[in-house]
């Protein structure tokens, strides 16, 4: 457990990166907050597994992998963007905004957001978001007025063979404010991706954010949200991993006002060698809050699960209330499942629990369903969807839950392919 | 929350007074010359007249140790840097008890040890039994053997006749070295390697004494075992190594407890204990730790940095850990095993309490290598004061642990609003067969509970101190019915000042 | 002896997010030695709160009025001084205590009040006999005792087990709080015996109850109806037998 310091190789790995930076750089805005992040890149360079926060994924692919000198265009993009409403039940009629390779394709979306927010902001802290900081260079910037239900609003993005993109969203619910938004990722061929989400949740407004992760086999996918909650308010994600061959979904929120509720809820399922990291930091700086997180991992193949989670209950948020399951169904001899459920804890009068499962599917059921003459993958699918319901059903918005029951439905004949056993 | 604010209250008007084993004994010393390097070891090694291989390896975990970096991580790096020059690495008694009897043993020690409650006679009992709960009649209760470690040496061992007739070996380690050579040779730092991390090394190359448990195949060693540690000198640390050996079939119950003066300074204590259960041997190894914790004020106290781990390498063999942490002013510990026989057992139970300004940071790893193996982790923590506890733990399950199982429980007490409890465990399963459960959760002692035992007519520190043993309950029964009782005075008395 | 334990304008509220909650507003009760009084009203009249009030519960702020107890200040005692003062409350739904063994419990609590009184304490012979048979007579499963204070306890045991507390405490004044809810016809004699056992003139009961059934075994001296934080009537036994054939409607629209 003790951490190396960065050698010279380590930050280099960074180079490349802040290479296509000073590139760019002359047509680009907010270039004190990019020269920052880029220093803070220069000097730290990208994590590796030594560090404690990427201890159990390895994002070397992220700058190892091959960059073709002329990346694709945007050619693939409407196939693919038909291919959600075909086959994954993406409804059409849903306002949505789609980006294509980081910028904002106009012909494809069916709405228009504020435009691109920016990205100034914070003191950079963490490698992806400085990285997203430094190249960003569209994104929605989403604001919902007092009072407003502004219903579901899809953002799409999609990547082609041999891009990097990075989408910087904005988005700000003011007093009493509803949004049901709906985040899907997918791709061809080999890419990398990072999409920084900056959430505002106003006094007693209310976020559903459900993202659906189904980007292409050889990519790399990084999302990092940051919320803070606001008295009465409540920020309410979920985020469904199928694709990638490394993924890390991180969220830090906040809750800063009296009754503020966060979910961090979500399901990964993988095959193969893929990796997905669903990483959380909870912070409750305000009494009588709660936080809830329900994850679910379905691994097969020789993929590898990863959970961290950490509830950190400040000195003032007293009758904090929170709540955290993390469970694996190991499906092949080589799948593995890692996680770390953290609790940190400096007010007495709390409530806090941890739980967390690893193990195979259940004989005696398969047994039973057997013996009722269920041939076995079909007895497999049936506990692994009983498995993944108690997470789906935390999603609220009925026609959202279905999208994401759907496209489980498609991993599952995609995981019998990848040889689950 | 009155009945709260009220308790703490007394936290504050009361101080660390309650320590009460904080005395200092004036025995004549022989100390070694302030510092650490080769020449200190070397003097280490003749004064306990070693052989050459053992100087060897000391000299070589020395060169080790200087490469390393002591560990920052966490919240185990908060201490002011510890000057390791600034210290004596081997202090004992002048007048040198010989080993063979009791009646040489220095008088003044063995008052000592009368006033901490651990009488160095045979057939004597280290703590009564009472209450309502003691089903076993007064000859029913085992019988202890005792090794006394006052600073740097071994100054009486009990019971060693009795255990001899048994095959037992029952020594100070330093003894072992040079009457049964090749069995220490064989086993030493085969489990905690010298370079294992920063305080295992620097042990490694100035350990001075501790006790050397040998139980032969077949053998169930007809008596606790119990070592005694004290620190008494100034500006000394204690670097205490421990080797039990429990061969095939055999089994046996290790007791550990230790004490210090109250002092301004920090100590150093950094040892190591390596078990080794063969097929089918059993090792139970129980600690309470009650080294000096520092004043109310966070002055003074142990640094309390060790390293256990023991090698469940037969099969069906198992390994226990049962501990009771409350003293130290950081405590720094994570008693393991390594799951390797196909049907080893391992279990970890323990109670943390920190109080004032004390941090602990406390855990285990369960290493599950071989098929079948299980394993049990029971974790209560509870934090008052201005102090912070920490469960740190591991539960990894390698390819070939078919059919492991884990479960671990841990719960975490806080006791006012200026402390910290906080759980860090790490899951790692690679088998699709092994089950690893985990739970934990944090509360405080709830109002209902408090009035509830009022009503009844408890004051409130009674009250409190029911709730907490309670709360420790699943660990306290673990302990072997000796140390049980005092386990459960200990947790009142280190939570007095907190709790009314 | 006639103020054996006296209520005059009893108020007191609970904190309700912040802002005082009135529940009790101005109860006056006079139970004189020897008597058992009963206290009946509809739910959230007050009756719980009041046995809290009685007990020592912090939770609930007294506002206005004095109770006296044998002459003594009860409102500035501690729950535990009141305990070994005389006071027994045997809670409505009684916390459970993991990890602490009931018998060990309940030693510790007679023995506490035994030194506050003055008394002898139990060695743990002496106790467990006394503890033993008093579980007998209340028909108590013996292992009731060894197992951890109320922790997987059925709503009877639980109910018993808050009897032989009592028993084992010998209060001068016991508070039944709903004492009968959840208990069948048997267990229900059996608690009225327990209770009725230590009837003398130094004994007195206030028994809070939604029915007249625990009152046909338990036959009380006054009955007094509350509502709203008020007692609003006071009578003979037959009080009682009124309320079970006509309701509470009558009394309320009668106060309102």
């Amino acid at each position: 457990m003790n951490a190396l310091a960065p050698s010279a190789a380590g930050r280099d790995n960074a180079a490349r990166f802040v290479a296509e930076y000073q590139g760019k750089r002359g047509r680009l805005g907010d270039l004190a907050a990019r020269d920052a992040a880029g220093d803070w890149l220069s000097r730290h360079g990208l994590p590796r597994r030594t560090e404690e926060a990427f201890k159990y994924t390895d994002l070397r692919p992220l700058w190892e992998r091959d960059r073709p000198a002329e990346p694709s265009g945007a050619g693939f993009a409407p196939a693919l963007l038909d291919s959600l409403f075909e086959r994954a039940g993406l409804d059409r009629d849903w306002p949505r905004l789609v980006f294509v390779n980081g910028q904002l394709d106009a012909a494809l979306s069916s709405t228009q957001s504020g435009g691109f927010a920016g990205v100034g902001g914070d003191t950079p802290d963490h490698a992806v978001v400085a990285l997203n900081t430094m190249l960003a260079e569209d994104g929605a910037s989403l604001h919902v007025p007092a009072g407003t239900d502004a219903g579901r609003l899809v953002i799409v993005s999609l990547c082609g063979p041999g891009t990097d993109a990075h989408l910087r969203h904005r988005v700000v619910l003011e007093r009493g404010a509803k949004l049901s938004l709906i985040e899907i990722a997918s791709g061809e061929g080999s890419y990398a991706g990072t999409v920084v989400s900056e959430i505002t949740v106003r006094e007693e407004a209310a976020l559903e954010h459900v993202r659906l992760q189904q980007d292409a086999a050889d990519a790399v996918s990084l999302s990092h949200v940051r919320a803070t909650v606001a008295e009465r308010a409540s920020y309410d994600g979920f985020n469904l991993a199928l694709g990638a061959a490394v993924a890390r979904h991180e969220v830090r929120a906040r809750l800063e006002g009296s009754y503020g509720i966060v979910h961090v809820n979500g399901a990964q399922l993988l095959g193969g060698t893929q990796v997905a990291d669903l990483t959380s930091a909870i912070v409750h700086a305000a009494p009588h809050t709660s936080s809830r997180q329900t994850v679910k991992n379905v691994l097969t193949g020789r993929a590898r699960g990863v959970f961290q989670g950490k509830i950190l209950v400040n000195r003032i948020a007293q009758k904090t209330d929170g709540y955290q399951m993390n469970q694996a169904l190991l499906l092949s001899e080589e799948a593995e499942i890692d996680a770390k459920p953290e609790l940190e804890i400096f007010a007495d009068d709390v409530k806090c629990s941890h739980g967390a499962t690893a193990g195979a599917l259940d004989e005696e059921q398969m047994f039973y369903l057997r013996s009722r003459g269920v041939p076995r993958a079909e007895a497999r699918a049936i506990l692994v969807r009983a498995f993944l319901e108690d997470a789906f059903d935390l999603v609220a918005d009925e026609p959202v839950r279905a999208l994401l029951e759907q496209a489980t439905e498609g991993w599952w004949d995609g995981a019998d392919a990848l040889g689950a056993s | 929350m009155p009945a709260v604010a009220e308790t703490l209250n007394t936290v504050e008007t009361l101080t660390q007074s309650s320590y009460k084993w904080g005395f200092e004994t004036a025995i004549e010393m022989d100390l070694a010359p302030k510092g650490l390097n080769e020449d200190t070891i070397r003097l280490i090694s003749a004064r306990k007249e070693e052989p050459e291989w053992l100087l060897a390896w000391r000299l070589k975990a020395f060169a080790t140790w200087q490469k390393m970096e002591p560990p920052r991580w966490a919240r185990v790096g908060d201490h002011p840097p510890i000057d390791f020059q600034d210290a004596h690495y081997y202090a004992a008694p002048k007048k040198k008890p010989g080993p063979k009897s009791l009646d040489e043993v220095d008088p003044e020690l063995l008052a000592m040890y009368e006033k901490l409650g651990i009488p160095l006679k045979e057939r004597a009992i280290l703590a009564g039994v009472e209450g309502a709960e003691g089903e076993a009649g007064e000859s029913d209760r085992p019988q202890v053997a005792v090794d006394a470690v006052f600073d740097s040496v071994s100054v009486a061992t009990t019971f060693r006749s009795t255990l001899a007739k048994a095959g037992v070996i029952f020594c100070p380690i330093s003894e072992a070295v040079r009457e049964h050579p090749d069995l220490v040779r064989q086993y030493l730092g085969t489990v905690v390697p010298a370079s294992d991390n920063f305080y295992a090394a620097l042990n490694s190359a100035v350990f001075t004494d501790g006790s050397f448990v040998f139980i032969p195949k077949g053998v169930r060693c007809p008596m606790e075992l119990s070592t005694y540690f004290r620190i008494n000198a100034r500006n000394t640390g204690q670097f205490e190594r421990t080797l039990i050996i429990a061969e095939d079939g055999a089994s046996v119950s290790y007791l550990e407890g230790c004490t210090a003066p109250m002092r301004d300074e920090n100590q150093l204590h950094a040892a190591v204990v390596e078990l080794i259960a063969m097929d089918d041997a059993s090792i139970k190894y129980s600690t309470v730790q009650n080294w000096y914790p520092g004043d109310s004020e966070g002055r003074g106290g142990i640094y309390n940095f060790v390293t256990k781990r023991g090698a469940c390498r037969g099969a069906r063999s198992k390994i226990s850990w049962t501990q009771v942490e409350t003293g130290s002013s950081i405590t720094w510990k994570y008693p393991s095993c390594i799951l390797q026989g196909e049907g080893s057992v391992g279990e970890f139970y323990s109670v943390a309490v920190t109080n004032n300004h004390q941090q602990a940071d406390t855990g285990t790893k369960m290493i599950h290598i071989g098929r079948d193996t299980r394993s049990t982790i029971v974790a209560k923590t509870i934090s008052a004061g201005q102090s912070d506890s920490t469960y740190r733990g591991l539960v990894r399950m390698l390819p070939k642990a078919s059919n492991a199982r884990n479960h671990t429980q841990c719960d975490s007490l806080l006791i006012g609003d200026r402390c910290g409890a906080h759980t860090v465990p790490y899951i790692e399963n690679r088998n699709m067969t092994a089950k690893i459960e985990h739970e934990a959760t944090t509360s405080k002692i709830s109002e209902d509970q408090l009035f509830y035992c009022r009503s009844r007519g408890l004051s409130e520190e009674d009250a409190v101190g029911l709730i907490v043993n309670g709360f420790c309950k699943d660990v306290l029964k673990e302990l072997p019915m000796e140390f049980a009782v005092e386990a459960q005075k200990l947790l009142q008395v280190s939570l007095e000042g907190s709790v009314g | 002896m006639s103020d054996f334990l006296r209520i005059e304008g009893l108020e007191a509220s609970i904190d309700d997010n912040g802002s005082p909650k009135p529940i009790l507003k101005g109860i006056d009760l006079v139970i004189p030695a020897g008597e058992v009084h009963a206290i009946m009203g509809p739910n959230g009249s007050g009756k719980s709160t009041l046995s809290y009030v009685l007990a020592g519960r912090e939770d609930y702020e007294v506002t206005g009025g004095s109770v006296s107890f044998k002459g003594q200040d009860l409102l500035a005692m501690e729950p535990e001084e009141r305990a070994a003062a005389g006071v027994f409350l045997a809670f409505q739904a009684p916390v459970e205590l993991p990890g602490v063994n009931n018998a060990n419990f309940l030693r510790t609590a007679v023995n506490a009040v035994r030194r506050a009184r003055g008394e002898e304490e139990y060695d743990a012979v002496q106790f467990l006999k006394a503890a033993r048979t008093k579980a007998k007579a209340l028909s108590m499963p013996e292992d009731l005792l060894k197992r951890n204070v109320n922790v997987g306890f059925s709503g009877g045991e639980k109910k018993r087990n808050e009897v032989l507390q009592m028993a084992m405490l010998n209060p001068s004044l016991a508070i039944l709080d709903e004492t009968d809810s959840g208990l069948d016809i048997d267990a229900l004699r059996i608690v009225a015996e327990g209770v009725n056992a230590l009837r003398s003139p130094s004994f007195s009961a206030l028994v809070i109850t939604h029915h007249q059934r625990l009152l046909d075994y338990l036959v009380p001296d006054k009955v007094h109806v509350m509502a709203r934080g008020r007692i609003l009537r006071t009578g003979g036994p037959e009080l009682a037998h009124q309320l079970e054939a006509e309701g509470y409607a009558s009394f309320l629209a009668e106060a309102a």
